[in-house]
């Protein structure tokens, strides 16, 4: 069910708006519905809605959500029908230039042009945005055929174009491994995988999948450390490196490629809650939330990698419907939760969001750990809540639920999450 | 095959001495030329430097350099006055970390008093922190020229060479010389005849404004009484969390054969420290290094000890053009007609408008007749810029024409329609989309905007996706799926 036609009125006013159309921005719409919202809308900066999924052709994704096997382009189908067919105003083309305090919201598009509207609850759910060259400063020479392994994916999947002939990808990140499998099928010669860190950053199924399945050697700790090629890239010197990270340059050795992916990680693409002044955590890069996914700005949420960079679209969706629900509630008139308790990431924890919970909901709290635990592994929330799992890494993003009789008796205000070896915990 | 008619002027180089002599010469009833290299004016020595307009104070004003500086840095205030572009006078501080550099400020103070720049003051310690609170502890004094100034250089190149096209001056890119001949043998004064691989043209004059190439291009004409070394400099760029960490250009003293390590407040508001100084043999080496950004560093934190490598998001080197006398090659030569603008190392950009008012004296000697147009127009029509403008007059340019309200670059807020204008004003290629509109150059880096803009390069200049380059020559940027084995056909 395609989209038939491009939303040519806007209304001045909506309960919910929901900035980005991807797989936070289509459930966040329809939690909103579900909660009771009647203006809903729902803004993308592309022509169609679905965001990256509709690049991400592999399979994967849908196994939580609809307990089977899709592609990227099917779950973004499935969920746009149920957004159609809730009847939810639909901007494409448009880009959303700024969000004020109070939901005035400014945005653009060839079809209302440069307009205005208020809405009593916004949701962000502009994904993320992937690191590039000058993060991480590679010297050398700047040709063409260095990009992101995103950008690639997207010339491969959308256009029909291939990006070069024989290609190297620095980062082992999901899109990056993913990406090594789809140039090989499609006759690009992938001569290897480079990982900084001593353990791949992407899931353990890609690598098997992508790397192991088809024979594309990974590297692990090993770094591009000098660029050359003066118009078109031509090589790429590669180097080990130690355990501070640091490259042994004598130890490193040259690669013939006109094509460097860069997959080096994602940063949430939260540019307009940090225009709003909203506070950020510092680990994820994106803004802090309460369990109700709202930002420090009253009545600005936010959901999926805008907040924190997930390993599967599932888990987005389902974090998003918590917002699109807590936005429609607010919107028409509920009240806040009394929130009064803290989760902070303790032992091997890099983060936990949410930041906020209150005593007597029920939370899905999603957390990474710093190190890899290759065995039986503790997961503590506070003294409330454990659970062992066979493993954890820090490419595998964990989740507990957290339910009101768990903190029956408990009275403190602060619960700190640890992931540590299970024979450290002394029961 | 014979050229069917004679110009007036050829300008080899279309880098900033080229296209602002060109502009010059666009005032005058002349049939002028522009013959550049690259797929871009301006993507030389132009495009990869410190972006200063110097005080004027730097440069012996026994040679030509220092001769040059001064009127040159009048010169940018009526080029900015006609234009538009991005221009601030900043002003700069030319620091001294130690009493034996005390002398040093004292020497450029008063020959700077000679060579008339307006406004030098010598500033003690407290005087300089309390403009520069960033600045090292252990500056002792430091000298003041307010007349310095930052300019976009990419910037100003392009809305010289457009001024320069609407007047008449054809700005021909690609077109690399590869010979050059009288065009008539026996008569050894008269019009030469210049070849590229794709034209062959004829002329009266000839200007050699070749950068990096000038020794080249002056044997072809057979006069090659110069060489030309490259000296590369690497530059780094900060993020822009950093704006405003220092708002003057900060100078150490001098070496011998460079200005030092600076800190500049770009116009755009990012910190910007560089460049080094390394002898080159091979001038098409614009390759960062780790030695340079070492060196960088450790020279920008003697000035400013908060600067870090760990604020870099962006970094790139440039050659500059060094004659072996050291100095600018100006002037007449052996040949008739053939005229130098060559060995333009610093401060040349800054001395750029100077040096076209020199070349055409030089060419009103060698007997080009100068009658001015009547229709001149010195002011250019400048491009939209959507994301400086109010939301009042973005909403109704956005009515008027929705190109501009279809957003392509969201970190700059690039329209499709500033680039589609800037593909009709002659960008070839994703680098001169990149650098005439700054698609592509916020903190996505075109992650999300590249491909966006290779379908309008590829539209608007009806050409297949393959052959869209990054900057000219074989930056291909993608080929097709069937296109497994043979080798893309690259620029065209």
């Amino acid at each position: 069910m395609p989209i038939t036609g491009q939303l040519r009125h806007l209304e001045a006013d909506y309960d919910v708006a929901i900035v980005g159309a991807g797989p936070a921005g289509m459930a966040a719409a329809l939690g909103a519905r579900a909660r009771g919202a009647e203006r809903i809308l729902l803004v993308d900066r592309d022509a169609e809605p679905g965001g990256i999924l509709l690049q991400c052709i592999h399979s994967g994704f849908g196994l939580h959500a609809f307990d089977e096997e899709i592609t990227g382009p099917e779950y973004a189908q499935r969920y746009l029908e149920q957004v159609l067919e809730h009847d939810i105003d639909v901007l494409t083309d448009a880009y959303v230039m700024d969000v004020g305090p109070g939901g005035r919201m400014k945005l653009m598009s060839p079809t209302v042009g440069v307009t205005g509207l208020d809405a009593r609850s916004v949701v962000l759910a502009m994904g993320a945005r992937e690191r590039t060259r000058g993060a991480i400063r590679i010297p050398g020479d700047r040709p063409s055929g260095v990009m992101t392994a995103g950008l690639a994916q997207r010339m491969v999947n959308l256009d029909g174009y291939l990006p070069g002939r024989r290609a190297a990808i620095l980062g082992s990140g999901d899109i990056g491994l993913i990406m090594a499998r789809r140039l090989r099928l499609e006759g690009v010669e992938v001569v290897g995988v480079f990982e900084l860190l001593p353990h791949p950053s992407g899931l353990m199924r890609n690598v098997v999948q992508c790397l192991d399945d088809l024979d594309i050697p990974l590297h692990l700790s090993t770094t591009v450390v000098g660029i050359h090629g003066r118009d078109r890239l031509e090589r790429v010197t590669v180097a080990p490196v130690d355990d501070g990270r640091e490259p042994i340059l004598e130890r490193s050795w040259d690669v013939d490629v006109d094509t460097l992916l860069l997959s080096i990680g994602l940063i949430p693409d939260a540019e307009l809650a940090r225009e709003l002044g909203a506070l950020f955590d510092p680990v994820t890069g994106g803004p802090v939330v309460s369990g109700t996914m709202e930002t420090t700005i009253p009545g600005v949420f936010a959901a999926g990698n805008v907040v924190h960079v997930n390993d599967l679209a599932d888990w987005v969706s389902r974090e998003a419907r918590v917002a699109g629900e807590w936005a429609a509630a607010l919107a028409t008139g509920a009240r806040r939760p009394d929130e009064d308790v803290r989760l902070v990431p303790g032992d091997n924890v890099a983060y936990v969001v949410p930041h906020t919970i209150s005593r007597d909901g029920t939370y899905t709290v999603s957390f990474r750990v710093k190190r890899p635990i290759h065995g039986p592994t503790m997961l503590r929330i506070g003294e409330v809540h454990r659970r062992k799992v066979r493993a954890v890494v820090p490419a595998e993003m964990v989740t507990l639920q957290l339910a009101p009789r768990m903190l029956e008796g408990w009275s403190g205000a602060v619960l700190r999450i640890d992931a540590v070896p299970a024979e450290a915990v002394v029961r | 095959v014979a050229p069917s008619r004679c110009h007036d002027v050829i300008v080899i180089g279309g880098g900033v001495v080229g296209i602002t002599l060109a502009r010059e010469l666009s005032r005058y009833h002349l049939d002028v030329v522009v013959l550049e290299s690259d797929a871009e004016v301006g993507f030389g020595v132009s495009k990869a430097n410190s972006g200063i307009i110097h005080s004027g104070i730097h440069a012996d004003p026994a040679t030509l350099k220092g001769a040059l500086e001064w009127p040159g840095n009048e010169g940018w205030l009526r080029l900015r006055d006609d234009l538009g572009f991005g221009f601030a006078q900043v002003g700069e501080l030319l620091v001294a970390l130690s009493a034996e550099e005390l002398g040093t400020i004292e020497h450029l103070h008063a020959r700077g008093e000679r060579k008339g720049i307006p406004g030098l003051q010598r500033w003690d310690a407290a005087r300089v922190r309390a403009h520069q609170p960033n600045l090292s502890r252990d500056v002792i004094a430091a000298l003041w020229a307010p007349t310095a100034g930052v300019v976009n250089p990419y910037e100003a190149v392009l809305l010289i060479a457009d001024n320069a096209a609407a007047n008449g001056v054809e700005i021909a890119t690609e077109q690399p010389v590869t010979a050059i001949e009288p065009a008539h043998r026996g008569e050894p004064d008269g019009p030469l005849v210049v070849h590229t691989p794709t034209r062959t043209l004829a002329t009266r004059y000839l200007v050699n404004a070749a950068g990096l190439r000038a020794d080249e291009v002056a044997r072809m004409a057979g006069v090659g009484t110069f060489t030309i070394t490259g000296r590369k400099g690497e530059e780094y760029l900060l993020d822009k969390r950093l704006a405003g960490l220092v708002t003057s250009v900060i100078f150490p003293c001098p070496t011998p054969t460079s200005k030092g390590t600076l800190v500049t407040p770009t116009f755009d508001g990012t910190i910007m420290v560089g460049p080094t100084a390394e002898a080159t043999d091979d001038k098409d080496d614009t390759a960062t290094t780790p030695e340079g950004a070492q060196a960088v560093f450790a020279a920008a934190k003697r000035l400013v000890p908060a600067i870090s490598e760990r604020d870099v998001i962006a970094e790139f080197a440039g050659v500059r053009a060094v004659a072996d006398s050291d100095d600018f090659v100006l002037g007449a030569t052996g040949r008739r007609g053939f005229v130098n603008a060559a060995g333009i190392q610093s401060p040349g950009l800054t001395a750029a408008p100077a040096i076209a008012d020199h070349i055409i004296e030089v060419l009103r000697d060698e007997g080009l007749e100068l009658r001015e147009r009547s229709d001149w127009r010195p002011r250019a029509e400048h491009p939209v810029r959507f994301s400086a403008l109010s939301t009042r007059e973005q909403a109704e340019l956005a009515a008027s024409e929705p190109g501009f309200a279809q957003l392509v670059c969201r970190c700059e807020l690039v329209t499709e329609a500033e680039i589609v204008d800037a593909i009709e004003r002659g960008a070839r290629t994703l680098d001169g989309v990149k650098f005439r509109t700054r698609a592509g150059m916020g903190r996505c880096q075109g992650g999300f905007c590249t491909w966006r803009c290779l379908e309008l390069l590829a539209r608007c200049r009806g050409i297949p996706m393959t052959e869209v380059t990054k900057r000219g020559g074989t930056s291909w940027l993608v080929r097709d799926r069937d296109d497994v084995d043979a080798a893309p056909s690259g620029g065209s």
